[in-house]
């Protein structure tokens, strides 16, 4: 992945606030596994969450959507607060698309169906407009051809790349990614990322849970590391992966890149 | 020093294999003779396979199928086969078969419990194979074939031709322009199918259909304002003061203004399979429903919600069937307001709809428990509220898994249907059977009711197992 090839005139970042999390803590049975998260992701941001597993950075992009529940302080998306209200859950929900690590699509419908279930049934689009808008993502992660297969016919690569057009179709103003490619072999590895660059540079909001460091690299414009429930450190990728402030970061660092 | 360095010039093509790994003598070694322990496994089962059939063929062989009595048989299969012969005196059928089939049904009415079994397919088509036009017009043609031969044979009057001409050319014609909609049919059948088989008058039936409408109209005209959850349970409270209040005093009215039935058949009539597939089918279609609502009542957050469905599942499944009809035929009676008399029938086919529903709560939450949690996140993720994710992604796939478990239930569910015979009412099984061999030309037989009753279960059942593993076909999209 070279990081001429990436096209960054659309990749601008807004004064908007997209995300606006502060002072959030969040705790499984006694277990303190977010710990004072304070972070503003801006419209238009590509922020890479990086860190040793059990770190809760997965835990942190789920309370986003409110996959998990925090127990303390306020995550607010586009302006709207998550809080027990299911009206504001929904709407959030709606709003930003999740990709995750094991792909989740719905193994008893077609890719196609897949991809129209939401806008049809959450967005009440009409089901022609909705296979068109399908058919329109699907070509962009190229595999159109496949809209009458069933994910289980399907690579780890391709029902990856499904499940990035599956969330687009709902037209998200944010897009999650836990771990997107660590579920996949090599090879197919490079065809998710390449689709997750796509997007970056028509200027999605992205939050990337990834141990892709190369990606980080190219397409983020900050990247997150994050170690027992707390955010350790956060920096620009240059500066990040050439000159770590932390010792844990370090560590961390020395350990992924070291061979 | 050995060269590490290898490169292959050539792949190889695939070969077919050797002789001995392919045909009839393959099958035989791997099958029959793959070593001296299965050799003498094979000898000894065909050996016993001969002994069976030799002792049971003669039975087959000499069955007589023209006689009055029981005596008479065993004197033609002397005269035929010599003394000391045995053989089959299948005669009883002929003379007793409708029995079996309705009954003390009356005979000149037979044709009403004919017709509710023909439509009963047409109704299940839609259901059974939806979006299937070939398989749906074989079901239609079947039925609609089978209703004019045997409606021929059990002489119905004109009106009923009338009416089920009517039925057919309407349903075929509407099967071939909007299969789709042969779905109103199914709803409407329950209805139908009641006022055929008890008969009276048809305001009664169509009376206890419009609660369903009130039912609706209800939950569409609040769902907009109170959301889906409680406007579905307005719209049931609403239905269940319709029925409680209304149903009863309308249709009288109805029918004062304009009277149409037909004549009652009064449910101590009903008997043999006429009754175990009432019971059967009935129950079946109303478990389902049931067993879904228990088993996400069971995985719910809400703790009232959730104890009374752990409960009653508990309880139905902790307590013999037989206790239940019991209770169908005793007790239910003292805890019904005074002066309702509730029919027995319809009190253990909702008897024996919660137990079926009880044992389906727990097939359907094993297939619920084997969802990976992903399908429930993607499903959140997309913004899908719980009942569309329950309706669209999860239960298709829960119950798809659970298919088997769930027949199996069906097939328990309607065998035990002959255990109405313990309420006293006439089950195919017990009670057809006791009172064909009370009677004194038939005393002593044994063998025939049951292998007859026997083989009636055999291919209804059969025919669900068969259609169970077609669905599961049909719907494996998994790909493993």
């Amino acid at each position: 992945m070279s990081e001429q090839a990436i096209d960054r005139s659309k990749m601008q970042i807004s004064d908007e606030v997209a995300i606006q999390i502060t002072g959030m803590n969040k705790w499984y049975g006694t277990f303190h596994v977010l710990r004072d998260i304070n972070m503003t992701v801006q419209r238009g941001e590509r922020i890479v969450i990086c860190g040793p597993s059990g770190s809760g950075k997965s835990t942190l992009i789920r309370c986003i959507n409110r996959l998990e529940e925090h127990q303390q302080g306020q995550i607010v998306v586009d302006g709207t607060e998550l809080t027990n209200d299911l009206k504001n859950i929904d709407k959030v929900r709606s709003e930003v698309g999740m990709v995750f690590q094991h792909f989740n699509l719905f193994p008893h419908l077609t890719i196609l169906e897949n991809c129209t279930l939401a806008p049809i049934w959450v967005r009440k689009v009409p089901k022609k407009e909705a296979e068109e808008t399908a058919m329109h993502f699907l070509r962009k992660v190229k595999i159109p051809e496949q809209a009458n297969k069933y994910p289980g016919q399907l690579s780890g690569g391709q029902q990856q790349r499904v499940a990035i057009a599956r969330s687009l179709c709902m037209k998200p103003r944010i897009m999650l990614f836990d771990e997107p490619t660590s579920a996949l072999d090599p090879e197919m590895i490079k065809e998710v990322l390449d689709t997750m660059i796509e997007l970056a540079e028509e200027g999605m909001t992205m939050l990337c849970v990834t141990h892709e460091m190369g990606f980080a690299q190219a397409v983020a414009n900050r990247v997150i590391f994050m170690d027992q429930g707390q955010i350790v450190e956060q920096n620009e990728p240059k500066e990040f992966f050439n000159n770590p402030k932390s010792d844990r970061t370090k560590l961390f660092l020395s350990q992924i890149l070291g061979h | 020093m050995t060269k590490a360095s290898y490169v292959r010039d050539q792949m190889l093509p695939p070969q077919a294999p050797p002789v001995s790994e392919a045909g009839v003598v393959k099958w035989l070694r791997e099958n029959l003779f793959s070593g001296w322990f299965n050799t003498i496994l094979t000898l000894v089962g065909v050996v016993v396979i001969y002994w069976l059939v030799a002792s049971a063929l003669p039975w087959w062989l000499n069955s007589v199928w023209n006689a009055e009595s029981l005596g008479q048989c065993r004197e033609i299969v002397a005269a035929t086969a010599g003394e000391g012969a045995t053989g089959a005196c299948w005669a009883m059928i002929r003379e007793r078969w409708h029995q079996f089939i309705f009954g003390f049904y009356p005979p000149d009415l037979w044709w009403r419990p004919i017709m509710a079994f023909g439509l009963l397919f047409v109704a299940l088509a839609p259901v059974l194979f939806s979006g299937q036009r070939r398989n749906l017009t074989a079901i239609l043609g079947a039925a609609f074939a089978f209703l004019l031969v045997t409606l021929y044979l059990a002489g119905a009057p004109m009106a009923a031709w009338v009416l089920v001409l009517a039925l057919i050319l309407g349903l075929a014609g509407l099967a071939q322009a909007m299969p789709g909609k042969l779905l109103w049919f199914t709803a409407i059948y329950p209805a139908l199918c009641f006022w055929l088989l008890w008969g009276g008058s048809i305001w009664s039936p169509v009376a206890a259909m419009l609660g369903f409408v009130v039912m609706g109209v209800a939950y569409v005209a609040l769902v907009g304002r109170m959301g889906p959850t409680a406007s579905a349970i307005a719209g049931v409270v609403l239905a269940a003061l319709w029925w409680l209040i209304l149903d009863v005093p309308v249709a009288n009215a109805i029918q004062s203004a304009i009277p149409f039935g037909l004549q009652p058949v009064a449910s101590d009539q009903f008997g043999g399979f006429l009754l175990a597939i009432t019971i059967g089918v009935t129950a079946i279609t109303f478990s389902l429903p049931i067993g879904i609502l228990l088993a996400l009542g069971r995985q719910s957050d809400m703790l009232i919600v959730k104890t009374l469905c752990v409960g009653f599942i508990e309880f139905i499944r902790g307590v013999p069937l037989i206790t239940l009809l019991f209770t169908a035929s005793l007790l239910l009676q003292y805890f019904l307001p005074p002066g309702t008399n509730f029919d027995i029938i319809l009190r253990v086919i909702i008897l024996v709809t919660l137990f079926a529903a009880a044992y389906l709560a727990e097939v359907i939450r094993g297939g619920l428990a084997a969802l990976p949690r992903g399908q429930y996140e993607a499903a959140d993720a997309l913004g899908l509220d719980y009942w569309r994710a329950q309706r669209l992604i999860i239960l298709p796939q829960a119950l798809k898994i659970s298919i088997p478990a769930i027949v199996s239930t069906f097939i328990g569910l309607f065998k035990d249907t002959t255990l109405v015979a313990f309420v006293g009412l006439m089950d195919p099984l017990k009670g057809v059977t006791q009172i064909v061999r009370a009677d004194i030309d038939w005393k002593g037989i044994y063998w025939e009711p049951y292998i007859f009753v026997g083989v009636i279960f055999f291919v209804i059942c059969f025919g669900m197992s068969r259609y169970s593993m077609y669905l599961e076909r049909k719907l494996k999209t998994d790909h493993r």
